[in-house]
């Protein structure tokens, strides 16, 4: 079964393939989003195409897939709509599904799903490189709050920490935040003495 | 009382302006609703998102949403339409090359006129082996069915003798840039984008083929609107209030400033107030021309979902889609538009509300009184540019007469 894949994020698409290919699925064709979407779909051939929802070319390709069958072309694809809670579960996750007509649904299910646990790993690897990238950033914000206060108040390291957790804690507030309020009043005054 | 909330899906054009000045000038929290939006760049994901729960309600292509109905492409979900957001305020732009070639002026074009121009142009590009090529925002778009109706009307057969894209809105200018298309039929600002950036030259307003034409819609899922019945009717309230505030010249300016915010159309606002003031400007660095009615929001009861506004767009699916007319068809697809929850919604606030739910379409020269139930409606000249009238009893016999 051929499925071809289209995606902005070409990591995403390289996520999916690997899973697709883990599960014996290595008929794929990986569109590339800079080039012309509608005439590699068309080259291709798929009998399975996956999409991200939120791709620009959507309205394009739904639209040549209508194009085939009123021409009866060999490429009249449909949404997927084989499972209503499947498909649910793909558009929550962020892929939209196209089947050739007359796919069976035992064949596109299993497809489906990998995409969808694809779609949602990669939205996790995501937030958490996210969430690293923060927490890196608010590290780097603690280490200058708690610079500010040893120069300014004469004290050490583990004094101005101390500092910054008691504030945190009596305002219930992150140790971050106190810390970013420092940082920026620090910029903003400073220099006022 | 908690605020009803609705999720509300729409794509960056100024005819999603009355849901997001609701909510940003407090006529949704006048009426205990609380409006969230949900931006997104093709009307495929509008629509997949409307269908899924994503959202609660899309401003929407109306076509699609009676396609959507009729179970075209995919298996039906019924959906209503309890109110239009507007009449009109799309264009065709060509690309300056084509502008030039079939002599276009620094004023708006004349329908007739600029038609046999084009048919002169289509036929030897044609003969070329590079048929012109046009963008249209989504083949179930009122953009698609007004090109085609003046084309085909000027002799020109789309499919036949030019081509008809899909180019969706944010990309329809980038797409005349770069010589993909001849010309875009699309929503503003997008024409007025094309103009500014000297790739494009307004040749007509969509109003020019037909006076009066339906364009986006609310839609709403049947099933959330039977559930939801009151908080809908009072999300409708706010889009009227909306709407009534929208028209005011005074309001232009600011209505324009917010919605070029990037959550919004992230847009030139002056781009933006061309269009609400009915101000083109139809070639690079040109003075805007006026042309009252350009977008069409408010007077004349323009918010009313008519039945045969639906009736007509089903017509028009039918002649470009190659399916047979179905009577039971035509009846689904005139049933997606909801008069009836238009006028309980309201029902009391002096707005004219039309006896009638269904008209003749494109019958009218001049203002006339129409019939209403509350409120005083007048119903201005309506016509389209070849002067046919749409009965929506007799869609057979439209089509047979149609070129």
């Amino acid at each position: 079964m051929r499925i071809a894949i289209i995606d902005t994020s070409t990591t995403r698409a390289a996520i999916i393939s690997d899973g697709l290919r883990e599960a014996g699925l290595d008929d794929l064709i990986l569109i590339d989003p800079e080039g012309p979407i509608v005439a590699q779909v068309e080259a291709a051939r798929p009998e399975v195409v996956l999409i991200n929802l939120e791709n620009p070319s959507r309205d394009l390709l739904e639209d040549f897939f209508a194009m085939s069958r009123a021409l009866a072309r060999p490429i009249a694809m449909f949404v997927d709509q084989s499972d209503a809670e499947a498909t649910g579960a793909a558009i929550d996750a962020g892929v939209s599904a196209y089947v050739v007509d007359g796919l069976s649904k035992q064949r596109i299910k299993p497809v489906v799903d990998l995409a969808v646990r694809r779609f949602q790993a990669f939205s996790r690897l995501q937030r958490e490189l996210d969430e690293a990238k923060n927490a890196l950033a608010e590290r780097g914000t603690i280490d200058r709050a708690k610079a500010i206060l040893m120069k300014r108040r004469g004290i050490d390291e583990p004094a101005a920490y101390a500092l910054l957790r008691g504030q945190a804690m009596r305002t219930n507030r992150r140790i971050a935040e106190i810390a970013e309020a420092i940082v920026t009043s620090d910029a903003l005054l400073g220099d006022m003495e | 009382m908690s605020a009803e909330r609705f999720r509300i899906g729409f794509l960056p054009l100024v005819d999603a302006a009355l849901p997001i000045l609701a909510h940003e000038l407090g006529f949704a929290a006048r009426e205990g609703v609380e409006i969230e939006f949900i931006r997104d760049m093709t009307w495929a994901t509008v629509r997949d998102r409307l269908l899924y729960g994503h959202t609660d309600a899309a401003h929407m292509i109306a076509p699609l949403a009676i396609a959507t109905a009729l179970g075209r492409d995919r298996p039906a979900v019924p959906l209503a339409v309890p109110f239009v957001l507007g009449l009109n305020g799309n264009a065709v732009t060509f690309s300056t090359a084509l502008a030039a070639e079939v002599g276009l002026g620094d004023g708006l074009g004349d329908p007739e006129a600029l038609g046999a121009a084009l048919r002169e142009a289509a036929a030897a590009r044609k003969a070329a082996g590079r048929p012109l090529r046009f963008g249209v925002v989504h083949r179930y778009s009122s953009h698609n069915y007004m090109l085609r109706y003046w084309l085909a009307g000027v002799g020109i057969r789309p499919d036949d003798d030019v081509e008809i894209a899909v180019t969706s809105p944010p990309f329809a200018a980038d797409a005349l840039a770069a010589g993909e298309v001849d010309g875009i039929c699309v929503g503003e600002p997008w024409n007025a984008i094309a103009v500014d950036r000297g790739v494009g030259h307004i040749a007509l307003a969509t109003a020019q083929i037909w006076r009066r034409g339906v364009e986006k819609v609310l839609a709403v899922r049947s099933d959330v609107i039977e559930a939801r019945r009151d908080a809908v009717e009072a999300l409708l309230r706010a889009l009227h209030a909306a709407a009534a505030h929208f028209v005011e010249p005074a309001s232009a300016a600011e209505s324009a400033a917010i919605l070029a915010r990037p959550a919004y159309l992230d847009a030139p606002p002056d781009a933006i107030e061309r269009a609400i003031t009915d101000r083109i400007r139809v070639v690079p660095g040109g003075a805007p021309v006026a042309y009252p009615d350009f977008m069409f929001q408010y007077r004349e009861a323009a918010n009313f979902p008519w039945r045969s506004q639906a009736a007509w767009l089903y017509s028009q699916m039918v002649r470009w889609d190659n399916v047979a007319f179905s009577p039971a068809d035509a009846a689904t697809a005139a049933e997606v538009f909801r008069p009836d929850i238009y006028r309980t919604a309201l029902a009391g606030s002096g707005a004219p509300l039309p006896g009638a739910s269904s008209k003749l379409e494109g019958g009218l020269d001049a203002p006339i009184g129409a019939g209403s139930t509350q409120g005083r409606l007048l119903l201005g000249a309506d016509r389209f540019f070849d002067r046919r009238a749409f009965d929506p009893e007799d869609i057979a016999g439209y089509l047979a007469g149609l070129p």
